[in-house]
């Protein structure tokens, strides 16, 4: 690559980095500004107040936002963490084993990863009310699974392919049951794929608003999304705008960590020096 | 350690195809046995029904005495060494090693213990806290290998272990395994197509071919005394000559001239109007430099070489010939069977390194009729093979054996103790 090529992919990935980041940083400079500010056209706020932190997390929004920080991240995890737990053992006999309605499986999967989620929730809320599963966590987490799950089956199917079959038949010959050999070797190996797979999930859950502001009523089960959806209503006198931005900021910020966290954990490249290539 | 015997092995992979036919192969207690063949003839196969990574179709593979077609592989005791060596890259060397004592649940001073006897064997000591993954291919199928002799397996198996390897770690390495094998006197099979490898390594050799067995015999008896055309031409480099010839009264009429087959040889084989006969290349000499008292037992024969290729310590003339049809057909046909380069109608032939003989020239060279084999074009047998003889040089090679084994586990080499 030449010196001047190179100039021009860095310009480049500089206005895509810019163009993706304006739209956070505006919000950040939003949560940031007094009511009065707001409206300005200005991109940095005149005066800096921390005034909408304080109404979200201590102010007369804190009963509506931490409730439902709470409801977000317990149901977000648990969907998470059974969705990581079914689909490694999906995607481990599909990668693996020769059975029949392979295809059907991972095609069932991509059916219900494209399925139009508005299409589902009218009678999904019909269906909870009946059962009595409206405005409660497992309401929340069994609809997070449809969304998960299809996507931590293809991602983790791709990740199990990658890990050498010899790898497995190796573990065998050295005395290992299958089982041994897929909890000594296989997961191991599958780690990175497992967290980013995680990742991904938690994320999908953590976005999701329509079955949130649809299946719950209460901060029982509300989440984050829905939540921030309802500010409009809290203050007759103010403009929630700076409200809501505080409360954006703060949900991004678990999502950051976690990717900070797990950067180092999703390297790929870890099955490198297995075999020879 | 344990002796492994196959009855009538038979392998069928779903297409119904039989990738392994009717294998019956007997392999002694502490053995060195060497499955060859070329591609896709069977051996992986074979070797994976031995260590129970692949259902056998029918048949018994019997190990140690007990029929074990029904085990899973870890009942079966036996190690293995992968081609791309299979580490696990998670963990350390050490660990690595040590994986099959941890599965056994062994406890940690005896782990400790045994695996630093096997990186000492190996020379890994300095690498053992290291990950696979920043070792060098070497040092990565010692690892492997360390792997293997870790805890006392009843057998060793080794599936192209070397072929990773760049050809001077290759040479190494082999004299390693082969160091090891006899010092620890462990029955092994060893899986290859490369010669060098079958003729050093094995007591014994047997060669496949499109799944059934051709030969069982010492690398000696292979090359001097093969049953048939692919024995001959897969065993040997550079490989046999085969020469069209017509037999009459046991002289057989090559492009070469008459070669007169010793009586004994060539009474029992009669008139033919077309054999192969096959010559390898060191059976040929420069005629100027051959003892007068060895003359009598050749030919001697004038011929224009095309090339010469001078190896310091070896000579090799190209000596191009006319063939009738079919033959070419059939040596083209055999060629490609064997994975080795097409062959043009023309002999190799060795001659002594002093050689004046010149590419493009007319010389005279000299043949030694006592070493040509004759062989029936249409089934591929030997007609002349000698079987006493082999027999012979099997024999001679097991008692070598049995010497070399005993001077390694005298001279306190042994790992055990
Ligand atoms: N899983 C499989 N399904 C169907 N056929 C197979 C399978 N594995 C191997 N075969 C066939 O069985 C035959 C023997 O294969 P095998 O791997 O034992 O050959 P090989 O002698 O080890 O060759 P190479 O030297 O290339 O490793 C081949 O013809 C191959 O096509
Ligand atoms: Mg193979």
């Amino acid at each position: 690559m030449s010196a001047k090529e190179r100039n021009w992919w860095i310009v480049a990935g500089v206005v895509i980095v810019l163009y993706a980041l304006f739209p956070i940083a505006w919000i950040v400079s939003l949560s940031f500004k007094a009511p009065a500010d707001i409206a300005n056209g200005q991109f940095l706020p005149t005066v800096f107040t921390w005034a909408n932190y304080s109404q979200i997390l201590t102010g007369d929004a804190a009963a509506l936002f931490l409730p439902a920080l709470r409801n977000s991240f317990g149901i977000c995890l648990i969907a998470t963490f059974l969705a990581c737990i079914l689909s490694m053992f999906a995607a481990y006999a599909i990668a693996r084993l020769d059975f029949k309605g392979k295809k059907l499986i991972l095609s069932t999967a991509l059916a219900v990863a494209i399925f139009p989620v508005i299409s589902i929730v009218t009678p999904l809320f019909n269906l909870w009310r009946l059962i009595g599963l409206y405005d409660t966590w497992p309401g929340l987490i069994i609809p997070y699974l449809s969304l998960t799950l299809p996507l931590s089956i293809w991602t983790m199917s791709a990740f199990f392919r990658e890990i050498p079959w010899e790898m497995e038949q190796a573990a065998q010959v050295d005395g290992a049951t299958s089982w041994q050999a897929f909890r000594k070797v296989i997961v191991p190996l599958a780690a990175p794929g497992v967290f980013t797979t995680a990742i991904l999930a938690f994320f999908l859950a953590w976005n999701d608003f329509v079955y949130g502001i649809s299946l719950t009523s209460t901060s029982a089960a509300r989440p984050v999304p829905a939540a921030l959806g309802l500010f409009s209503g809290a203050s007759q006198f103010e403009d929630p705008t700076g409200a809501t931005a505080a409360a954006a900021v703060v949900v991004t910020i678990p999502v950051i960590i976690l990717v900070l966290i797990f950067q180092r954990r999703i390297v790929s490249g870890l099955t490198n020096g297995a075999v020879k290539g | 350690m344990a002796s492994v015997e196959m009855k009538n092995i038979v392998k069928k992979y779903g297409d119904g195809f039989p990738a392994v036919n009717d294998v019956s192969l007997d392999i002694a207690d502490g053995e060195f046995m060497i499955l060859v063949g070329p591609s896709g003839c069977g051996k992986s196969t074979l070797l994976r029904m031995v260590v129970g990574l692949e259902d056998i179709t029918s048949g018994d593979m019997i190990i140690g005495g007990t029929r074990v077609n029904d085990k899973a592989p870890r009942e079966r005791n036996l190690s293995m060494v992968f081609q791309n060596y299979a580490l696990y890259p998670h963990l350390s060397v050490f660990e690595n090693i040590a994986f099959p004592l941890r599965l056994a649940k062994t406890p940690e001073a005896e782990v400790q213990e045994k695996v630093r006897a096997a990186a000492d064997v190996l020379e890994l000591h300095e690498h053992l806290d290291r990950k696979p993954a920043n070792l060098s291919g070497g040092q990565r199928q010692r690892v492997a290998m360390g792997r293997a002799i870790v805890r006392d397996a009843d057998a060793f198996l080794f599936d192209e272990p070397l072929s990773n390897l760049d050809a001077k770690l290759r040479g190494q390495m082999r004299t390693e395994i082969a160091r090891l094998q006899r010092r620890l006197g462990i029955t092994t099979i060893y899986v290859t197509h490369d010669q060098t490898e079958a003729m050093t390594l094995g007591d014994r050799v047997c060669v496949l071919r499109r799944g059934v067995i051709q030969q069982v015999a010492s690398p000696r008896e292979l090359y001097e005394q093969p049953v048939n055309l692919f024995v001959a031409g897969f065993i040997g480099s550079p490989p046999m000559n085969f020469l069209p010839a017509k037999l009459r009264n046991g002289t057989l009429a090559t492009p070469f001239g008459d070669i007169t087959l010793d009586p004994k040889r060539g009474a029992d084989i009669g008139d033919r109007d077309l054999v192969l006969v096959g010559i390898r290349p060191e059976a040929f000499d420069d005629a100027s430099l051959v003892d007068e008292a060895k003359k009598p037992y050749g030919s001697t024969f004038r011929a224009r070489v095309d090339v010469t290729e001078w190896l310091g310590d070896s000579q090799f003339a190209y000596i191009p010939y006319e063939a009738p049809e079919e033959v070419v057909e059939q040596l083209k046909e055999l060629s490609r069977e064997l994975d080795s380069e097409a062959l043009r109608t023309q002999a190799v032939v060795s001659i002594d390194s002093t050689s004046r003989i010149r590419a493009g020239r007319e010389a005279e060279f000299w043949l030694d009729a006592r070493k040509v084999h004759v062989f029936d074009p249409a089934t591929g047998e030997n007609l002349t093979r000698d079987s006493d003889a082999g027999a012979e040089l099997t024999r001679l090679a097991e008692e070598q054996r049995a010497e070399e084994i005993d001077e390694a586990r005298a001279s306190g080499l042994t790992v055990e103790g």
